[in-house]
């Protein structure tokens, strides 16, 4: 029954989606170099590896992962 | 475009194939990517006051082949030194402790927090990964990731797939990844909950170096890690666009620090002996994230909210935000903020008590406890002529770790258990 009612608000929601949204010639801003979502890969990687290293919980944007033997 | 008419449809193929994430979707394709190398190059200083110092250098380099296909190289190369705090309590007295190696001793002063002054690596981290455009509405990526430290390897693959639809204003994703790490401690693991055998305690080399093996395996172990991503990134209008990702991550094996321990005192809050910390062979652990990224007409702002929950009872919850504003076409100054809020994993405990049993599981890394964390950043970058970059950033980061509710016993009153931990990150980065 919960997994009915998640799958619906799934698909509401993704239907809500199709209001959103612009057309291909109003893309200016959203082309923009840094409105990628990685952007600022180097920052946003070092930054990772840093709260990774000193904090419980990890990932979220991107993988928690392994990788290292600091935490 | 197709999916206008089959909206519904397009939201269960979502739901029913999971459909889809990348790594980091990106919610504007790149639109004319360069057949050509371009490099994002940094190096970092990351330095804790009395503590931990570190340098990173961070290489990533994509080329495109044609207009479907992306491949990204990333080399990572680090050095760490200095001293972290062993999980150990503060005392009237000096204390004297056993280096990891059994090789050695050292000495923490009276009321100090214990440090233990043998933290030192070098790490190389290399990682290839190729994203290949199937077609208009179809994107796939896998990589291959691994690196070494001395005592520490790690190598692992991954791949995602995604799915935009509604004119490429909603992206789906799902993406999975896999790590093998192994871990071979500098002098073997420690026996979990084992009493640090001490020098001092022995008339003999021979009697001591026995006391210690039998404190220590001798052998590697392993950890794996399982990780699974779903995102979903939906353009709003001209300026915003918000990108959701719920991940579920399952580790098992080797999940104790090495290299930690825990005081075991008696009632008047006396150190009788240190034991080795032991942590639980597996973690599964849960998050959600959202953020929201907008376009001003003289700069970029993003903000975003992490829930993270753990079947440890670890939680947080972080909050992050970065502005920027271009002081001209060239130009830019930002602000990056960043809160930080944890509950403690139920095993952590700051000490064992003599009197009491060892209980299944004990951590006292900090890390793991209550804690709280801010960042407060500010970074200037400037464009150069070529489409060159340069920028430099500097941030303030806080760490400040809370009693989770213990009652802290005799002498232990007299002393920070919990010491704030305050580090500065200094980073030079070059993009051509």
């Amino acid at each position: 029954m919960k997994k009915t009612i998640l799958a619906l608000a799934v698909m509401a929601s993704l239907s809500g989606c199709a209001s959103f949204g612009v057309e291909p010639w109003e893309r200016a801003q959203l082309a923009r170099a840094d409105m990628a979502l990685d952007s600022e890969k180097n920052d946003l990687a070092l930054d990772d590896h840093i709260y990774f290293s000193k904090e419980g919980s990890s990932g979220g944007r991107a993988f928690a992962g392994g990788g290292c033997g600091c935490n | 475009m197709q999916l206008t008419k089959n909206r519904n449809i397009a939201g269960a193929l979502a739901m029913a194939s999971c459909s889809l994430v990348g790594q980091s979707a990106q919610a504007a394709a790149p639109a004319g990517l360069l057949d050509d190398w371009k490099v994002d190059a940094a190096i970092l200083y990351y330095g804790e006051q009395s503590r931990v110092q570190a340098v990173e250098a961070i290489g990533n380099a994509q080329k495109a082949f044609g207009d479907t296909s992306v491949l990204d190289i990333k080399l990572v190369a680090d050095s760490l030194t200095g001293a972290s705090a062993s999980g150990a309590v503060p005392q009237g007295e000096s204390q004297t402790f056993t280096r990891p190696s059994g090789n050695g001793q050292y000495v923490v002063a009276a009321a100090e927090t214990p440090l233990d002054d043998t933290f030192h690596d070098t790490r190389v981290q290399g990682s290839l990964n190729w994203t290949e455009t199937l077609s208009p509405d179809w994107k796939a990526n896998g990589g291959l990731y691994g690196s070494k430290e001395f005592d520490y390897m790690s190598m692992g693959l991954n791949g995602g797939i995604e799915r935009s639809f509604n004119k490429d204003n909603t992206s789906l994703s799902l993406s999975g990844s896999y790590t093998y790490d192994q871990v071979d401690p500098v002098g073997g693991r420690p026996v979990a909950f084992s009493a640090m055998a001490l020098r001092q305690d022995f008339d003999s080399d021979a009697a001591y170096r026995a006391a210690f093996d039998k404190t220590r395996i001798d052998s590697s172990d392993n950890k794996q890690t399982l990780d699974l991503m779903l995102g979903v990134t939906q353009v709003l209008n001209s300026r915003w666009l918000v990108q959701a990702n719920y991940s579920l991550s399952s580790v098992s094996g080797y999940l104790t620090d090495p290299y930690k321990m825990l005081s075991q005192v008696d009632g008047t809050g006396t150190t009788q002996s240190y034991r080795y910390e032991h942590r639980p062979d597996s973690r599964l652990k849960q998050s959600f994230y959202l953020l929201a990224k907008g376009a001003l007409d003289s700069g970029v702002v993003d903000f975003s909210y992490r829930f993270s929950s753990d079947d440890w009872d670890l939680q947080s919850h972080t909050l992050d935000s970065h502005y920027r504003y271009y002081f001209s076409g060239n130009v830019y100054g930002q602000l990056h903020l960043r809160y930080y809020q944890q509950q403690a994993a139920n095993f952590y405990r700051p000490f064992l008590v003599v009197t009491e049993a060892l209980p299944d599981y004990a951590s006292a890394d900090y890390r793991i406890g209550d804690m709280t964390g801010y960042t407060l950043g500010l970074k200037f970058g400037q464009r150069l002529a070529g489409g060159n970059e340069m920028s430099f950033r500097l941030e303030y980061y806080q760490q400040n770790p809370e009693n989770n509710g213990t009652e802290l016993l005799g002498q232990l009153n007299n002393y920070d258990l919990f010491p704030t931990v305050k580090a500065v990150v200094a980073q030079f980065g070059y993009s051509f």
